[in-house]
């Protein structure tokens, strides 16, 4: 019988995992008191929740934060009606296991007027069902504080974010005008109708998300997971062509590929891998040798210049 | 990355390598180690950290290309393109060419991780400069070897000295246009070299650089400058030490009561300093109660420990009262107390900090309102702390700072949370200020208060009935009462008799 570490004595007789790295409990240590900074210090908090990997370890991370009580906030999600199946799949699944309080939101123009990435092109239709989703979503449960799991490490203007991140009552972010923040001491004063967005990721790097969500044994979603899966190739990406609304256009053709998702959103949006990685052990040792960064497979980044920084000053999250 | 030669005697005089305590570690570090790049706009801050990030592959081939793209022909002669763009992610960071706001960014070699914070050069953004160095472990200061140093340079060192960092990197840059001219590299990192020890820090390495070229930086510059045989940045880096331990006991800011039921009660935050295990004897401040610990309780584990740096949640042995602000301390190491403290403050927005105005106060959880009232201003030019009545945007300055109720600190220099603060204005909700304690303020009420103060140490049921007779109800300000617990006071007791 093995013994055990012996500064611990285990509660859960299944937790058997060795303790976490420095680097990766420090981590995790900053998240947590963030998470439990913004529930003491504001009214209605909310937590958005993508359902992609670092959704799944923010997460997580709230669960601890509040052990043994419940996570004391809902998790938002903003739906825009074109994510991946098995994405919703999972949400409902997680959901369910660890008694959260769900609320899902979808605008409702998107309906009306027939938003779809198709007709309006990715800037627009993101801009209408997501970042005006958002908004909606925001103002109508008067949340004044939402968690985010963004970090600075996916790109430039998100590198300037701060942890608290200071919205004005239309949303806005005002990246020229943010507030001084200083050590852990967050500034969480403001007034009815502003909010602050919380990004308890904001120090994680990729690597770091995929070694904390092996070390932890945390659930996500299989897509990330290398597998055969029919796929199209459209503006240089590999489109998976599973949803009975994608329609080829004249010249494309469906094929089964092995390929895997290193980042999730909206399905005709995000470029799938090529990739053999059926493991987190590949995950992982696949990022260590990768030559080209996790956003590249995104065609919202890469609407304009500084396109990131214009849908987060208009509210994007 | 060749490893360094031994440094020759003119460098000797150069770098202060003064007797460190924490030595530098030959083993990786699994921690980031946090760096701050600082120094006047136009040093090339930007440039260097894109040099950095490229020289150790960590700008991706996809963020190449668009950085070659948003270059639009700003390639410098060398073929490559304008570093600070991976930077400067802002849109009016691009068109002005300057660096608004600090950005963080991450990258690593074979032997260690980092974090470094590029932050702004121009003074009317000193507040984000300060938000880069209140964490960091190692400042990186750029100087341009034509100019030499400026106004901007003591600030950026004063500041980062304050915040208690204590490994300077000087980075004498663009030392190609003055033809490597040694005795140039050798004049600046002289007089860095005093303003470096009238600050008293104890580590300085002063390095020859060209960012754009890239020498000295990862790799070295020996073609261009055989004269400096010291390290290059990275192997500074590489070396440099993460931040010191706190000297202090335990400490607990409370963030909040934990009762998702009637049978569990706990407290939840993150220690900010010594160690607790179950068992420990623990007071409550500011009410002076004692506990014991019974528990500590994480997600997947029931601990036997919790140090520093540790988000958990605490189990006292007995019903207490403790909500949010309140601090748990070891009994035998507690914070101060107290109405009044002096400290040290980097006013950071354009009101600056106004005399006698009621702003709050927020340190570790405890959000309190304060009046401050300024003592002095630091004079950069001749480092002389003059006499001030109110203090200005980017002032650095000396407060008092006196309380409607019980403040609770440690000194920065004993413990960089307890010991820290942000102030807040009222009126607009913005930290207008950064902050650091010094000390108990020496005088309460018009009484040198330290000179006549009594220390009691007593069981806390008996200290709390003295404090309520009328004899001590009117020198509480006068008596520091140490509760112990009852068994721990007889035991003390007995060891007398013995």
């Amino acid at each position: 019988m093995p013994h055990t570490h012996p500064e611990t004595e285990l509660h859960n007789p299944q937790s058997t995992r060795p303790p976490l790295d420095p680097h990766l409990k420090a981590l995790e240590n900053e998240a947590i008191h963030i998470f439990r900074e913004v529930a003491a210090e504001f009214e209605r908090p909310v937590m958005l929740y993508s359902i992609g990997k670092d959704s799944s370890v923010l997460l997580h991370l709230a669960r601890k934060a509040f052990y043994p009580g419940r996570v004391p906030f809902p998790l938002l999600h903003v739906d825009t009606g074109w994510k991946f199946r098995e994405m919703i799949a999972f949400r409902d699944e997680i959901v369910e296991k660890y008694d959260l309080d769900l609320v899902v939101h979808t605008n409702p123009r998107g309906a009306v007027e027939n938003v779809t990435p198709f007709t309006h092109g990715s800037a627009l239709y993101t801009d209408i069902m997501k970042t005006e989703a958002l908004r909606q979503a925001l103002d109508a449960g008067q949340y004044d504080a939402a968690f985010g799991g963004a970090r600075r490490d996916e790109e430039a203007s998100r590198a300037k974010e701060r942890i608290y991140s200071f919205r004005t009552p239309d949303h806005r972010w005002d990246p020229r005008n943010q507030r001084p923040e200083l050590w852990n001491l967050y500034n969480g004063m403001i007034r009815r109708g502003e909010s602050v967005r919380a990004f308890p990721l904001s120090n994680w790097t990729e690597v770091d998300i995929w070694r904390y969500i092996q070390a932890e044994e945390i659930p996500i979603v299989p897509l990330y997971f290398a597998e055969k899966r029919p796929i199209v190739e459209r503006d240089g990406m590999m489109i998976l062509a599973e949803d009975p609304r994608l329609e080829l256009l004249p010249g494309e053709t469906k094929r089964e590929e092995v390929i895997r998702f290193r980042t999730l959103g909206c399905f005709p949006l995000t470029g799938a891998i090529r990739s053999s990685a059926t493991t987190l052990d590949d995950i992982i040792s696949e990022l260590e040798t990768a030559t080209v960064s996790e956003r590249q497979g995104r065609a919202i980044d890469r609407d304009q210049a500084g396109s990131m920084e214009k849908k987060k000053r208009e509210g994007y999250f | 990355m060749t490893a360094p030669a031994v440094a020759n005697a003119a460098l000797d005089e150069i770098a202060v390598a003064l007797p460190s305590q924490e030595p530098a570690r030959a083993t990786r570090d699994s921690r980031p180690l946090r760096l701050i790049t600082c120094g006047s706009v136009d040093d090339g801050k930007s440039t260097l950290i894109g040099r950095l990030l490229w020289d150790t592959k960590a700008v991706k081939e996809d963020q190449a290309a668009s950085l070659q793209r948003d270059s639009s022909g700003k390639q410098n002669d060398l073929g490559l393109p304008d570093f600070a763009l991976l930077l400067d992610g802002l849109q009016a960071e691009r068109e002005q060419g300057i660096t608004i706001d600090v950005a963080y960014r991450y990258f690593s070699t074979d032997k260690r991780s980092f974090i470094v914070a590029d932050t702004p050069g121009h003074e009317q953004y000193t507040r984000n400069m300060a938000t880069g160095a209140s964490t960091a472990d190692l400042a990186v200061l750029l100087v341009d070897a034509r100019v030499g140093l400026l106004e901007q340079t003591r600030r950026h060192a004063t500041i980062a000295t304050l915040m208690g960092i204590r490994q300077f990197v000087l980075a004498v840059n663009k030392i190609d246009l003055t033809n490597y001219d040694r005795s140039r590299f050798e004049q600046i990192s002289h007089e860095f070299r005093e303003l470096a020890l009238s600050l008293g820090v104890r580590q300085v390495t002063a390095i020859p650089v060209s960012a754009l070229k890239g020498e000295n930086v990862v790799y070295d510059g020996r073609a261009s400058m055989p004269w400096y045989e010291g390290p290059t940045l990275i192997e500074v880096l590489e070396l440099a030490t993460t931040r010191s331990a706190q000297t202090v006991g335990f400490r607990l800011p409370v963030q909040r009561v934990s009762r998702p039921g009637e049978s569990f009660r706990g407290y939840q935050g993150t220690v900010a300093g010594g160690s607790v295990k179950p068992g420990d004897s623990v007071v409550i401040l500011p009410s002076g109660m004692v506990a014991n610990v019974t528990k500590i309780v994480t997600f997947d584990l029931v601990r036997n420990a919790a140090v520093a740096g540790d988000a958990i949640t605490l189990v006292l042995d007995r019903q207490v009262d403790v909500s949010r602000g309140d601090m748990i301390a070891a009994i035998d190491s507690q914070p101060m107390t107290g109405l009044a403290f002096d400290a040290h403050i980097v006013a950071l927005q354009p009101e600056g900090i106004q005399p006698g105005k009621r702003y709050w106060l927020k340190s570790g959880s405890r959000r309190q309102r304060v009046q401050v009232q300024p003592i002095s201003q630091l004079e950069l030019k001749s480092g002389k702390w003059n006499h001030a009545d109110e203090l200005p945007m980017n002032a650095i300055g000396k407060v008092h700072l006196t309380f409607d109720e019980q403040a609770i600190f440690d000194t920065y220099e004993q413990n960089r949370t307890t010991g820290a603060f942000i102030l807040i204005d009222p009126d607009t909700n913005n930290t207008v200020a950064g902050g650091m304690i010094n000390a108990r303020r020496a005088t309460i009420g018009g009484i040198h208060a330290e000179e006549h103060r009594v220390i009691m140490s007593l069981p806390a049921d008996l200290a709390d009935q003295l404090m309520a007779t009328e004899i001590f109800a009117s020198r509480r300000e006068d008596v520091d009462i140490r509760r112990v617990n009852a068994a721990k006071a007889i035991e003390a007791i007995d060891a007398i008799d013995e």
